[in-house]
């Protein structure tokens, strides 16, 4: 086996056992919830009208925008707790629309002769009619189980580990064997589980009951293996709160640095190579200072940001201009110190989150053109462009020639003549790479910009906001000393370039971020990061 | 004299205020072990007569009483548990195996599990079905005379003051028929049971009931013996309905008489 597909295998345990911690737990309530509302509703029409309409509706909203309204719906709670909810909603529409068909299609002469030898209403229920309708039922625990492992990918965005892990890592990551094997893995999930429950109803059928026992048993194994990751966490705080006592007391008797030893520092960021980069080199600081690092990766900007308001994570990277105008919703640039002053100041009164510092890069747009082009015509700044815009084609995301910068870039340097082509971001360097268009509309910090042999054209006028990269602690994790002492080292420390060769070392030579944290902290001289460390 | 099994006092059903009752003022008495028949047209009111006797539909005049007990007076579910009832169509539930719906009832009223288990076991010899070959079959796994013969004793199994049978022997072939039609005689004369028959069948009427009671359009037009429905009908539509077991045994007759001449003319 190969040494990636092994260090796939390594985190399989992991993202299982957290999706089937949501996905399980998810339909058996949903069962537990559904099948009684479905009888509900075949008794009373009051309630099936209203019942049927909302489920109905709630369907429909897309699964992804489902998953970040459950994490505002509850206050900013990241993790499993909106993942859950939401795939509890899911659950719940074919198992309650089944139990309705299921129990409406019980031959009326089946309901009679129940009254007749004598059932109560409550008998005639449980010993006639469900058992009648139990195959449609099933059907409908089948449906729901299948969306609701499937859907369970999508729960890494809000925070959950899941195996949408492989997935969404794959896709920032462009590593297709990553994101086929979190399908295969989903897919064979949903199959064996769907399987079963319907070894179930065969062998019910058939009345073969120790099948039905064996089948029974495995599925209650694989609930218990999903909610150990959940009880596990309790039993190992126990464990670590008498080490971080053992630890303070060898501390205080050594010397009085503050330490992070048995304390877990959870570690956002959002969906893109760099900030699974930066993940890994925050998690390399904190290990060192002895704490543990729990990353939570791949999830929505917002969230992200919500998160840390409301302390579910402690740390993660953001970019001033982006915190400027989605957060702070300012509608113009300001200079790039005055923004990270007024983006410091306005965090903390607001929200109590604290702008620790500045990695010391920017990541912000950037216009690109071949090195040996700039040479040629003596193309330094945007500048340079504005006499031949007429004959120019730039490359770029649809989106970026919507936005607000990229007119404001067209009015300070008068690029109104240029010609815009619209391209999947993936694919524009190489564009300029190969002259299919002369210029690109890039990311300051893409390591593809070296690896295709690009130059960055200044921005005198400022035209693009600043884009500071700057490392903000959630109101908790502000006072804690250790780990403000342990993240105070970053501070300044990574400039452009190094944080380009570490993209594209991740990028164009398929490393893990974790191996292009530790090189980067080794290259910028910030001491041991244990390139394996922060697993994801 | 003791008292009837079942009577009825100018019982009526109205299904809608209105509407021409489903059954007019009705009156008539079973006596204990006695099997009456309601016969009549599609629609007569037939059903309708024997649900209000358990209470699977409420009367909406009149009185019933079962045992000599008025029927208002007693819990519906527990007078169901006391009536068997037995109808077209068998209503044997899928799910449950042949003893499981024999022993439906008894478990209904927490008969003891070995009490009623001995009694599954003898209701099922009784009917011709010996309990260890066919207590742990599913209904499908019986043929349609079989499944009626089960949906008898499920109808005896919790030793009831009477039974209401519905158009019971209806979905079987003729022969079929013949075995389970005689097989419920017997069983009814050796057990006493007290029985009311819903049948559209005059012939079935007359070979099962020792009185019959014919419906038109909601009234009782005459109750008697089959002798007496013969002899001397109340009306035309008795006699018409009468004239079909007669012309059908007159006809049958007819043919066998030339074929025993035959007979002998050979000998
Ligand atoms: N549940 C009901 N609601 C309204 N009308 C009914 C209902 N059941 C039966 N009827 C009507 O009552 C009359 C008698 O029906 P029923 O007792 O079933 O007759 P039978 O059993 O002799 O065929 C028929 O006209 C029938 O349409
Ligand atoms: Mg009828």
């Amino acid at each position: 086996m190969s040494s990636r597909l092994q260090g796939l295998f390594e985190q399989l345990p992991q993202l299982l056992g957290g999706h089937l911690s949501l996905a399980v737990p998810a339909i058996v309530v949903g069962v537990l919830l559904s099948v009684p509302l479905g009888i509900l509703c075949v008794k009373s029409a009051a309630v099936r009208g209203p019942v049927m309409l909302v489920i109905s509706l709630v369907q429909t909203v897309p699964s992804i925008a489902l998953l970040a309204i459950m994490v505002a719906i509850l206050g900013g709670t990241i993790g499993y707790r909106p993942a859950f909810v939401a795939l509890l909603i899911y659950s719940i529409l074919p198992i309650v629309r089944n139990t309705i068909v299921g129990l409406e299609g019980v031959d009326p002469a089946m309901r009679e002769a129940a009254r007749a030898v004598g059932m109560r209403p409550l008998q005639q229920l449980l010993k006639v009619e469900l058992p009648l309708a139990f195959p449609v039922i099933l059907a409908g625990i089948r449906t729901a189980t299948v969306w609701v492992v499937g859907i369970a990918t999508l729960s890494t965005p809000v925070g959950a580990p899941s195996l949408g892990n492989y997935i969404f890592s794959g896709l920032q990551l462009r590593d297709w064997q990553r994101v086929l094997f979190g399908c295969v893995a989903t897919m064979l999930l949903s199959l064996i589980l769907d399987q079963l429950i319907a070894l179930i109803e065969r062998s019910l059928q058939r009345r073969r009951f120790v099948v039905v026992w064996v089948a029974t048993a495995v599925l209650g194994g694989l609930l218990a293996v999903g909610l150990a990751p959940q009880l596990v966490p309790a039993t190992a705080a126990g464990f670590t709160e008498v080490g971080q006592q053992a630890a303070v007391a060898e501390g205080a008797a050594a010397e009085q640095q503050p330490t992070l030893a048995g304390q877990t520092i959870r570690i956002g960021a959002k969906g893109f190579t760099e900030q699974l980069i930066l993940t890994d080199l925050l998690a390399g600081r904190i290990q060192a200072a002895g704490g543990t690092a729990r990353p939570l990766g791949n999830m929505g900007s917002t969230i992200v940001f919500d998160a840390l308001a409301k302390n579910t994570i402690d740390v993660y990277v953001d970019y001033t201009g982006t915190l400027w105008s989605t957060v702070l919703k300012e509608p113009g640039p300001i200079g790039q110190a005055a923004m990270r002053v007024a983006v410091a100041g306005r965090l903390f009164d607001q929200y109590g989150i604290v702008l620790l510092g500045p990695l010391g890069f920017e990541n912000t747009y950037a216009l690109v053109v071949r090195q040996e082009q700039a040479k040629r015509f003596g193309l330094r700044t945007i500048t340079d462009l504005t006499s031949q815009a007429g004959q120019l084609r730039i490359g770029g995301d649809p989106e970026f020639f919507g936005r607000p910068e990229w007119q404001r870039v067209r009015d300070l340097y008068g690029l109104h003549g240029i010609e815009q082509v619209g391209m999947d971001s993936t694919f524009m360097y190489q564009a300029v790479a190969d002259g299919q268009v002369d210029l690109a509309a890039g990311f300051s910090t893409d390591g593809r910009i070296d690896a295709f042999n690009l130059a960055v054209l200044d921005d005198p006028l400022a035209a693009f906001p600043p884009y500071d990269a700057v490392i903000l602690l959630s109101p908790a994790a502000a006072a804690n000393q250790a780990l403000v002492a342990s993240l105070e080292p970053l501070v300044n420390r990574i400039s452009v370039a190094a944080m380009r060769v570490a993209n594209r070392s991740v990028d164009e030579d398929g490393r893990t971020p974790a191996e292009a944290a530790a090189a980067l902290a080794a290259a910028v001289g910030i001491g041991e990061n244990p390139g394996d460390g922060a697993s994801r | 004299m003791a008292v009837p099994a079942i009577e009825l006092e100018q019982v009526r059903k109205e299904y809608a205020p209105g509407t021409p009752p489903a059954v007019r003022d009705v009156s008539f008495s079973v006596s204990q072990g006695e099997v009456l028949a309601l016969v009549g047209g599609s629609g007569s009111g037939k059903t309708t007569t024997l649900k209000m006797i358990n209470r699977l539909i409420e009367p909406t005049a009149g009185t019933i009483r079962v045992m000599g007990e008025d029927v208002t007076a007693i819990d519906p579910v527990m007078l169901r548990r006391s009536i068997g009832y037995a109808f077209q169509g068998v209503g044997l539930f899928p799910h449950l195996t042949v003893g499981d719906n024999v022993a439906i009832t008894p478990r209904l009223l927490r008969w003891p599990e070995e009490k009623t288990r001995a009694r599954v076991d003898d209701l099922l010899a009784l009917i011709d079905l010996p309990a260890d070959s066919f207590r742990d079959r599913l209904p499908a796994e019986l043929s349609g005379g079989q499944r009626q013969r089960v949906g008898f004793a499920r109808a005896l199994a919790a030793e009831p003051r009477a039974i209401l049978m519905d158009e019971p022997f209806g979905a079987l072939d003729p022969i079929t028929r013949d075995a389970v039609q005689t097989e419920f005689r017997a069983v009814q004369q050796k057990l006493g049971l007290s029985v009311v028959v819903v049948t559209h069948d005059m012939t079935e009427a007359v070979l099962l009931a020792d009185r019959i009671a014919v419906m038109h359009e909601g009234d009782l037009r005459q109750l008697g013996t089959p002798q007496q429905l013969l002899t001397a009908p109340a009306d035309d539509y008795v006699a018409q309905l009468i004239e079909t077991p007669r012309r059908h045994s007159d006809f049958i007759e007819s043919l066998m008489r030339p074929a025993v001449v035959g007979g002998e003319g050979k000998a």
